[in-house]
């Protein structure tokens, strides 16, 4: 069990050489908490095996330093690191049983033999795979397999935090809810730190308490997933997180209004102090803003769709060329094409090059 | 709906049947016919009815002890080199390159031995080996080693087991390597985080995900040396005395260096069934771990 801190860490494929650009990991520091429950969350590419492997230590950094409470890792080996790694697809090892495969990794370290049965019978009771310990752990289904595998991670007592690698990649979608909730058990029994690489934003959320959102090899924001909803620090957060992501449209932006299309938007703060030349946008979440019939003063714009998520509806509109996405109020029937815009001035952000500015109030 | 009856299926069976009749059932069958018939010359013949076979099963006779002395003698050569080849080719399966150009490079030296004639391989050990011209040989006999692959027995031996090492180790190593290649490196990862030695990852994931090559490499090196003719007749021509006289060989010498048709044609057909007991053996052996592995995944 440890804290996980990360200096100015960076790699690159290519060699440290190579230029900045084509690093998969840019330098990023950051501290992860003993004891938490992170997710690392973004499309495929944007760098997150990466640096969960840099952290388990299946890759050597270019650059920057990795500490385990303090203590410098870097240069240490995978083995030496006390690191536990459930990978995409489960990993078994097809001679042994199951129970064999729980006791492997103490095994291999050499461990007395009453202390691994009573660590592979308290692991085993803990996922659940007791009946199977005598079994062949090829004949088992692919959601067992998994949990054998992270079974081999936490049979060790020492171990400093525990990475999943799109864990749920081959389980089937009713079991996949399950053996989350499961995790979610561990983590709260076990107090390990659990690092969760996922491209799937619903496992992201249910399982973390921060996620932590990278993009094209940056960390673009982490915080709780109410913050990352909530006020995206990045445009990306903003439509990679949500369904439907959030609505982002260029914009001009001075004091408490921003222009869309000719027509004024009030804000609740006020932005005087723009960078200047950046790239002006307001991003607000499809849920904030509401359609209502044609009326003067508001946002005017062109239905195109409506979908219906049960729950919920949103509308996809059209604003002058750019697309748009609002919530329809419960009750609400659509007179026409034409539509109004209501938006909530508190959850309406602005961004200069992608990032947030913070109004003044 | 009645099924309409087609016989035109026949016409196009036909050219096949006619094919294989010619090329296997028609002369396995004038081996039959030989092996139940005795001649002497003239193209007489004479019917011996299951005499040959008898003789052929029976120790006591010159032909039976001929037989099993070349049965156990081809039976102990597939031994040796399977002992030998499995192994070693395991060793340079795991020892080869990864990735990069290396592999290239690795692949096309390995596949030389296997893309030189039969009739080849056995003229260069033959040279290789000889004592007054041939490099081995020569090396052998000037460092005070006394060897003669014409008059020794052992020296023979080694000769030709050594020859065959040569000539097929590279076949099991490359299956092997398929093998390898096909083991996600997730599984690497994965020993390394539970800090497996080089031995525990060779024996808990590197040797169960090889099995199955590991048996189609047993079954082609074990039929082809237990059918090896060309490679030591080349060498040793079976000598010295008998010492390296495989089932083969003893098969072409009574066929035709002796004329005995009769006697060759029953050892012939023994010979044929042995083979095909051994390669059934080994097919089911095969697919049972095959369909073992499939309802395993059925399962799962």
């Amino acid at each position: 069990m440890a804290r996980i801190d990360l200096v100015d860490l960076a790699h690159c494929y290519g060699g440290n050489d190579a230029a900045p650009e084509s690093f998969a990991l840019k330098p990023i520091s950051m501290t992860w908490r003993q004891g938490g429950a992170y997710a690392l969350l973004g499309p495929s590419g944007c760098g997150k095996t990466t640096l969960l492997n840099l952290i388990s230590g299946i890759v050597t950094p270019s650059r920057g330093k990795i500490l385990f409470d303090g203590v410098d890792i870097t240069l240490l080996s995978t083995q030496k690191r006390n690191i536990a790694q459930v990978f995409q697809f489960p990993v078994i090892y097809d001679t042994m049983t199951v129970g064999q495969n729980l006791a492997f990794p103490l095994k291999n370290r050499g461990v007395a033999h009453g202390e691994i049965d009573a660590r592979v019978a308290e692991i085993a009771r803990l996922l659940d795979l007791t009946p199977y310990l005598e079994r062949k752990a090829t004949r088992l289904t692919p959601d067992a397999k998994q949990k054998i595998s992270l079974g081999r991670g936490i049979v060790r007592s020492d171990v400093a935090a525990v990475l999943f690698d799109e864990p749920l990649t081959v389980i089937d979608p009713e079991l996949k809810w399950e053996l989350r909730s499961k995790l979610k058990a561990l983590h709260r029994a076990l107090d390990l730190t659990m690092i969760y690489v996922t491209h799937d934003q619903t496992e992201a959320l249910t399982f973390a308490d921060t996620v932590v959102v990278m993009h094209d090899g940056r960390v673009v924001q982490s915080g709780t997933p109410a913050e990352l909803f909530d006020k995206p620090e990045h445009t990306f957060v903003g439509y990679f997180i949500g369904s439907p992501g959030m609505n982002i449209v260029p914009a001009h932006v001075q004091g408490r209004e921003a222009r869309i299309d000719g027509h004024v938007i009030a804000l609740n703060r006020a932005y005087d102090r723009l960078p200047a030349g950046a790239r002006i946008e307001v991003g607000v979440r499809p849920e904030f803003v509401s359609v209502a019939k044609p009326a003067p003063g508001l946002l005017s714009a062109a239905i195109e769709r409506i979908d219906d998520l049960g729950r919920i509806r949103f509308a996809r509109v059209r604003i002058g060329k750019v697309k748009f996405a609002a919530r329809v109020p419960e009750g609400f029937s659509i007179p026409s094409q034409e539509a109004g815009l209501v938006f909530d001035p508190a959850r309406v952000h602005v961004y200069a090059d992608s990032r947030l500015v913070e109004g003044s109030a | 709906m009645d099924k309409t009856v087609n016989q035109k299926a026949w016409l196009l069976v036909l050219p096949v049947f006619l094919i294989v009749a010619f090329s296997a059932i028609l002369p396995l069958m004038t081996v039959v016919n030989y092996s139940m018939q005795d001649t002497f010359g003239n193209n007489q013949f004479f019917w011996n009815g299951v005499g040959w076979f008898k003789e052929l099963l029976d120790p006591s006779t010159d032909l039976g002890s001929r037989f099993f002395a070349s049965l156990w003698r081809n039976l102990f050569f597939s031994a040796v080199i399977l002992a030998i080849e499995v192994p070693l080719g395991i060793v340079v399966a795991l020892s080869m390159p990864r990735e990069g150009w290396r592999v290239a490079a690795c692949l096309v030296m390995m596949a030389l031995p296997l893309l030189i004639p039969w009739n080849v391989v056995g003229t260069i050990w033959q040279i290789f080996g000889r004592p007054d011209i041939g490099l081995l040989g020569y090396v052998l006999n000037s460092l005070g080693i006394n060897y003669n692959y014409v008059s020794n027995e052992f020296d023979a031996w080694a000769t030709v087991i050594v020859m065959d090492v040569w000539h097929w180790t590279s076949l099991v190593a490359l299956l092997c390597y398929a093998g390898l290649k096909s083991i996600p490196d997730a599984y690497y990862q994965a020993a390394q985080i539970d800090g497996a030695s080089r031995w525990a990852v060779f024996k808990a994931i590197q040797l169960p995900k090889m099995n199955r090559v590991l048996l189609i490499a047993v079954l082609l090196r074990f039929m082809d040396s237990f059918m090896i003719y060309t490679e030591p007749f080349v060498v040793t021509g079976g000598g010295p005395g008998n010492s390296t006289t495989f089932v083969s060989i003893e098969l072409v010498k009574i066929a035709l260096g002796q004329f005995d048709l009769g006697k060759a044609a029953a050892l012939s057909l023994v010979y044929n069934l042995i083979v095909l007991i051994v390669c059934w053996v080994f097919y089911t052996v095969m697919t049972n771990v095959g369909t073992d592995r499939q309802a395993n995944q059925g399962a799962a």
